[in-house]
């Protein structure tokens, strides 16, 4: 079995399609010559020519808006938004274009478009190019979204996203890049909209996302030590949410942490808690709890930063809260 | 060959006096004869929708009374295997290429009847969001060129569209790209009530074309043939691999800007006047007779043809059984997931409900579709 990064994982999902069907095609900024600001496109420019790796200008609402007027004539455009903080360029495209196209022609329009961008804390790039905007969009009918945590799960996912008949739109985590871990040698798509059980337990159910995942598992792994057992839990697709997943696990633990790096306020995590409490009212034996970033722009300063996106040791909190256990307040 | 007027404004009917007629390369009296058949049938169906909407048979309704040589001319100019994407002062573009009137006030009545699929005659959806569409159009036409197909894209836009960033995106993306597209602008001189001096300082719209390194002609938009000519000019170029052209028809907005709308409070009535008197099919019908290719009967064939197409189309389209509300849910994602069957079952306990009780309809009361004035 090979050992891919994650980024050589999205690498290979893209490369994979594109070899397998001529209507799938990479278009956004720098991603030519320079093989993309995360260098995830690196190379393919060799491989499939300009054309299909394709260079554009500095112009988000175009990218996403070209790729929606190629993916409505049948095309499987792959369009890179270079930080999600820049989805913000391109939203009219996003929620009024690509996710009602289907809807507003009675379902005989399809835009099977891809918009992969990536974002996140973790080498303090500041307020502008750190945030976590996944639940602005899930939010919106007509979307799919997708966040993945491991090179694994990024390959399958991109897979499935490209051919899926909806328009999809694919988190990467900026410090998830590096990760490594052998896949298999045949790429093997995941389907959208089922979670993955990363570690069993049976105390504390911490449903996490994105490098809040690997957060987690270090947190649960640190919880042993207090003698508890914790199961991680990935929804991996957060629109459509794979509820039952996530609640038959609550219903064996009893206990709810949600984690992601986005703020919690508002948050993706507060759709999770009340889909857990409405299905397992009367097996939740503590609060839900909520760990994500403070409600606040991310700073600049690096150890600014650091006081305001959530760690393992924050998740490790919140997994002692739910069994009375406060380490903060002693 | 049109003739170039001041600003640069190609014109080919002459208007019977003193400004001779000219005569397009490749149009026979057949071709002309389409034409005229073409803008008695969208004219008619705008005269006729605005008479629905008063009489609550359809909703709020873009008035495009005026604009039909701009749509006549520029579709004609193409094939059938090319794109055109509408905004909704084209909403009926597509009578042009066969969707039946039928499903354009069902539209109107926001009914699912209303639906097309764009891809049966390459006319996509309607956009309200101004020039949202562009991108879309430059994107489609860059698609058919790396598919290696000969297939081009029309984007249609107003005035107020060119200070919109998709605009700017859209055209650059196209010029950058080479995609075979025409933008074409129907510069009436207004967006609702903004005039067009309030919208850029430009000398004119075509002007703008120069930024994108596209050419960029501006032609008499009442005039169907300078139209024609034009477009099939940017036509000849898209599909030689030349790229973009921007094509600004200019007219003057005659009617108000939608059925919601009072101009009296913002425009030139002495104008509206005027160009009430040369309005476009008007000029076209002066055009034929002149040449001897249209008699009375003819016209009035036309006419009443048209005029019956309308009457069996709102009739179809008040035919339309009410719909089911699964459609609701149906037709947001494909392969919807499980939380749409569980909102749907939700809806169906509480519309059971009432239904039972009596004590409230799911379906409105009054005319089915008409929305309140000034909620466009």
């Amino acid at each position: 079995m090979p050992e891919l990064s994650y980024r050589e994982a999205v690498r290979d999902a893209l490369s994979r399609a594109m070899r397998a069907d001529e209507d799938v095609f990479v278009m956004g900024e720098d991603i030519a010559e320079m093989g993309g600001s995360m260098g995830v496109t690196q190379g393919m420019l060799a491989e499939f020519g300009a054309d299909r790796v394709r260079n554009t200008p500095i112009s988000e609402m175009g990218i996403v808006g070209a790729g929606i007027g190629a993916a409505m004539q049948g095309m499987r455009p792959v369009v890179e938004i270079m930080y999600e903080d820049f989805l913000t360029l391109s939203l009219e495209q996003i929620v009024n274009q690509a996710a009602k196209h289907r809807y507003m022609s009675g379902g005989q329009l399809k835009v099977p478009i891809t918009i992969r961008t990536q974002g996140g804390a973790g080498w303090s790039p500041g307020a502008q190019h750190a945030q976590q905007l996944e639940a602005w969009l899930v939010h919106v009918p007509g979307l799919k979204v997708v966040f993945a945590s491991t090179p694994a799960d990024v390959r399958g996912l991109l897979w499935s996203s490209i051919y899926d008949d909806n328009p999809v739109i694919f988190f990467e985590h900026r410090t998830l890049y590096g990760l490594k871990e052998e896949v298999p040698d045949e790429l093997e798509p995941i389907p959208l909209g089922q979670a993955r059980v990363h570690r069993e337990g049976t105390d504390v159910t911490v449903v996490a996302t994105g490098r809040l995942v690997h957060e987690s598992l270090a947190a649960a792994q640190e919880a042993e030590t207090h003698g508890l057992s914790v199961e991680v839990v990935d929804p991996r697709t957060l629109q459509p949410l794979d509820e039952r997943a996530l609640v038959e696990s609550v219903q064996k633990t009893n206990r709810c942490v949600v984690a992601h790096e986005a703020v919690t306020r508002m948050g993706f995590g507060a759709e999770v808690a009340a889909v857990v409490q409405y299905a397992a009212f009367d097996w939740l034996d503590a609060p839900i709890e909520r760990v994500g970033a403070r409600f606040t722009p991310i700073p600049f300063a690096p150890v600014m930063e650091e006081f305001v996106v959530p760690h393992a040791n924050d998740v490790l909190a919140a997994i002692l809260r739910t069994v009375g256990k406060d380490v903060d307040g002693g | 060959m049109a003739q170039v007027l001041s600003g640069g404004l190609r014109r080919v009917i002459g208007d019977g006096e003193g400004v001779p007629d000219g005569r397009v390369d490749g149009l026979d009296d057949a071709d002309l004869l389409d034409l005229y058949r073409s803008l008695v049938l969208l004219r008619t169906y705008d005269e006729r929708s605005v008479v629905y909407h008063r009489q609550g048979r359809i909703g709020t309704y873009a008035i495009f009374w005026n604009h039909e040589a701009m749509q006549v001319g520029s579709a004609h100019a193409l094939a059938d295997e090319d794109w055109i994407f509408p905004s909704y002062r084209e909403s009926a573009i597509g009578l042009l290429r066969g969707i039946p009137a039928s499903t354009l006030l069902s539209w109107w009545r926001g009914h699912p009847a209303g639906w097309w699929n764009p891809a049966d005659y390459n006319v996509a959806s309607i956009c309200v969001p101004i020039a949202t569409h562009v991108p879309h159009a430059a994107g489609l036409a860059w698609g058919k060129r790396l598919r290696g197909e000969s297939a081009v894209a029309i984007t249609y836009f107003g005035d107020g569209a060119t200070s919109e960033g998709a605009f700017h995106e859209g055209a650059n993306f196209a010029a950058v790209m080479r995609a075979p597209l025409i933008l074409f602008c129907n510069n009436n001189g207004w967006a609702i009530s903004t005039p067009l001096a309030a919208q850029t300082r430009a000398e004119t719209l075509a002007d703008k074309a120069v930024g994108y390194g596209m050419p960029g002609v501006r032609v008499d938009g009442g005039d169907v043939l300078a139209v024609f000519e034009a477009t099939r000019e940017a036509v000849e170029r898209a599909r030689a691999g030349e790229g973009p052209t921007f094509v600004e028809a200019v007219s003057y907005r005659a009617a108000p800007h939608a059925t919601a709308d009072d101009p009296r409070a913002y425009i030139d009535l002495a104008r509206v006047e005027e160009e009430k008197r040369r309005e476009c099919v008007g000029r076209y019908e002066g055009y034929l007779r002149r040449l001897g290719l249209l008699s009375d009967e003819e016209r009035e064939e036309i006419r009443s043809g048209a005029a019956a197409l309308m009457r069996e189309g709102i009739a179809r389209a008040e035919a339309e059984p009410a719909p089911d509300p699964s459609i609701l849910f149906e037709h947001a994602l494909a392969s919807p997931p499980p939380s749409f069957a569980q909102d749907l079952a939700e809806l169906r306990r509480i519309l059971g409900r009432t239904e039972a009780g009596g004590a409230a309809s799911p379906r409105p009361s009054g005319p089915e579709g008409a929305g309140p004035e000034g909620s466009v």
